[in-house]
């Protein structure tokens, strides 16, 4: 049998669609993302290493992965009770709950910047009870993390509601009637499969919040080498028309953001697997 | 509590209960827990854009708004919205039809490829378009003697626009379509139907509510981006000012009712893109139901 690519189908319109597809996906998306490489790569390897190792840039790289991660950890703990809580407790309201978990999504990322802001600076409804604490919230790393806290919150809910809604429970049933406590259950029976989706939705959160912007740049008061991320860095090397600079920067941004892709897809793939194979033994 | 434990209560009830779930305690506990959390971080800054946009009163808030400058925004991000989305539209709608309903080899690199500006950071997006159509890009000195804008003008804000909304539409209905198969319509052709009718009378109606979730969440993101399109606007003042945009530039002037208020209607937007959103997932789960295709009802639960 000779060598196909495309396996034979009736259906019509394959070439007209398939083509358009790699055209407008071409257009928008790769030759652009090429450029940028392109772009990078024309400095040379000397100026771009010196340019993004330099302190400031050294800097900010810590300031916006400690406050992703931190992030991206607070939401992995308080997401996780919060999609337990919507699965398998009722009570009321719990629909509206489960609605308004995905506003950090529909809200635009300024209005969230500003918000937070102006909840946590010193006259700010909560800044205003941590000021006299010695906490200082907004204007310091403490309000990166606040703001990626939010930008990230539905992802850790978003991953684990349907692996926690397609438990067995029957299995917690066999488990309890065979003399396991609760906790035992709970630790050795429901949390191994959870772990997969877990671990997906920190590194989603923590993706999202290493590129973040609009929310954090309102709250974080910009001062270079303490409260500076490096997506304003970039912003601020094109403002000095540093192109060059500020596509290296992208370049290991882009770098990061990739792997962190290909570990979520693992993840998934993981996830997967566990569970089909959880449920076939 | 759940179904399943209000079955069994008639019968072995109370010790069975005890052993699948929590002591009241914890249960109060983890939820009191759950609702502050979100309360905190979600209840709050909600209500505190309303809270700063008022706070000079009904007049002021009405002021800000009702301004040249504000209009402009609002106008120019209509605008951005009416021709990003369709592009992505139509561009979904190509994209799962040919990935969806063939098999052909390189097909999931290709849907790998078009998640992929969901992992570039807004600015990113944005810087991209800079590094080709800059002055200082590879097609700025040939634009600039042509003439042709489009960094710091509409045709970029538009670009960076798509950039950032792009998977929205496709990565709703590619898992559908898939699971759907093609029987309905090879069917739909052995009975007569062209191509067109087909896609129209077939394809289209069994994937309406995930094709309508799509278009909810590209919306809100093509009128809610700030970073993308901050790179690439220049921040005109009446002209290439968005709606986030302008709220940014109320704000550094220290126009904090103002930054606010223009905030509040985006806020609005954002409300009622949850609802809408709340009301595809329910309709799109009673169609499953009905029709017991398979699928839908895990709509939902994935997105970015």
């Amino acid at each position: 049998m000779s060598y196909r690519w495309k396996s034979h189908s009736v259906l019509p319109g394959f070439g007209l669609t398939l083509g358009y597809t790699v055209v407008y996906l071409s257009l928008v998306v790769l030759i652009p993302l090429a450029a940028l490489f392109a772009r990078s790569a024309h400095m040379g390897w000397g100026q771009f290493w010196e340019t993004v190792t330099s302190p400031r840039v050294l800097a900010s790289y810590k300031l916006t992965f400690g406050a992703a991660f931190g992030a991206a950890l607070i939401n992995s703990i308080f997401g996780f009770i919060t999609a337990w809580v919507l699965v398998r407790y009722a009570f009321p309201g719990r629909r509206i709950v489960d609605a308004v978990v995905d506003l950090p999504f529909a809200l635009p990322t300024a209005v969230s910047g500003i918000s937070l802001t102006a909840i946590y600076s010193q006259n700010g409804w909560i800044g205003r009870y941590l000021e006299p604490l010695g906490i200082k919230a907004a204007f310091s790393p403490l309000g990166v993390g606040i703001a990626l806290t939010f930008i990230g919150l539905p992802f850790v809910v978003r991953t684990l509601q349907p692996a926690l809604a397609d438990l067995d429970r029957e299995l917690e049933e066999a488990a309890a009637s065979l003399g396991a406590s609760r906790w035992k259950t709970i630790t050795r029976v429901l949390l191994p499969p959870l772990i997969p989706p877990l671990l997906t939705g920190f590194a989603l959160a923590f993706a999202r919040a290493i590129g973040e912007y609009g929310s954090v740049i309102f709250i974080s008061g910009n001062m270079p080498m303490r409260t500076e991320i490096t997506s304003l860095l970039i912003i601020a090397k094109l403002e000095e028309y540093d192109y060059a600079g500020a596509a290296a920067l992208a370049t290991v941004m882009l770098v990061v953001s990739f792997v962190l892709l290909l570990c979520i897809n693992l993840l998934q793939w993981w996830s997967v697997r566990q569970y089909q194979g959880g449920g076939a033994s | 509590m759940t179904e399943h434990t209000a079955e069994l209560s008639g019968t072995i009830a109370p010790r069975l209960r005890a052993a699948t779930t929590e002591p009241l305690w914890v249960q109060w506990g983890l939820t009191l827990a759950a609702l502050l959390f979100l309360a905190l971080f979600l209840a709050v800054p909600l209500v505190a854009v309303f809270a700063e946009a008022l706070r000079k009163g009904v007049g002021a808030y009405f002021e800000s708004v009702h301004e040249p400058d504000a209009f402009a925004a609002i106008k120019l991000t209509l605008l951005v919205a009416v021709i990003a989305v369709p592009a992505n539209l139509v561009f979904g709608v190509a994209a799962s039809w040919a990935l969806a309903k063939f098999q052909f080899r390189g097909r999931s690199v290709l849907i790998t490829l078009i998640d992929l500006p969901f992992a570039v950071s807004p600015v990113i997006s944005g810087l991209v378009y800079v590094l080709l159509f800059g002055m200082q890009g590879w097609l700025g000195p040939w634009l600039a003697k042509h003439d042709i804008e489009i960094i710091f003008a509409l045709p970029g804000i538009v670009l960076a626009t798509i950039f950032v909304t792009f998977p929205f539409v496709a990565r709703e209905l590619i898992p559908l379509m898939q699971e759907q198969g093609t029987e309905n319509e090879q069917a739909a052709l052995t009975l007569g139907a062209t191509g067109w009718q087909t896609f129209w009378r077939v394809t289209l109606p069994n994937v309406k509510w995930a094709l309508l979730y799509g278009v909810i969440l590209c919306n809100a993101r093509a009128m809610g981006e700030f970073g993308a399109v901050s790179v690439v606007s220049g921040h005109i003042r009446g002209q290439t000012n968005t709606l986030p945009l302008h709220v940014e530039i109320l704000y550094n002037e220290y126009n904090f009712v103002g930054a606010f208020a223009v905030a509040s209607l985006l806020t609005l937007l954002a409300m009622v893109t949850l609802v809408l959103k709340s009301i595809v997932e329910r309709r799109a789960k009673v169609t499953s139901a009905d029709a017991e295709e398979v699928g839908l009802d895990k709509m939902p639960e994935k997105q970015i």
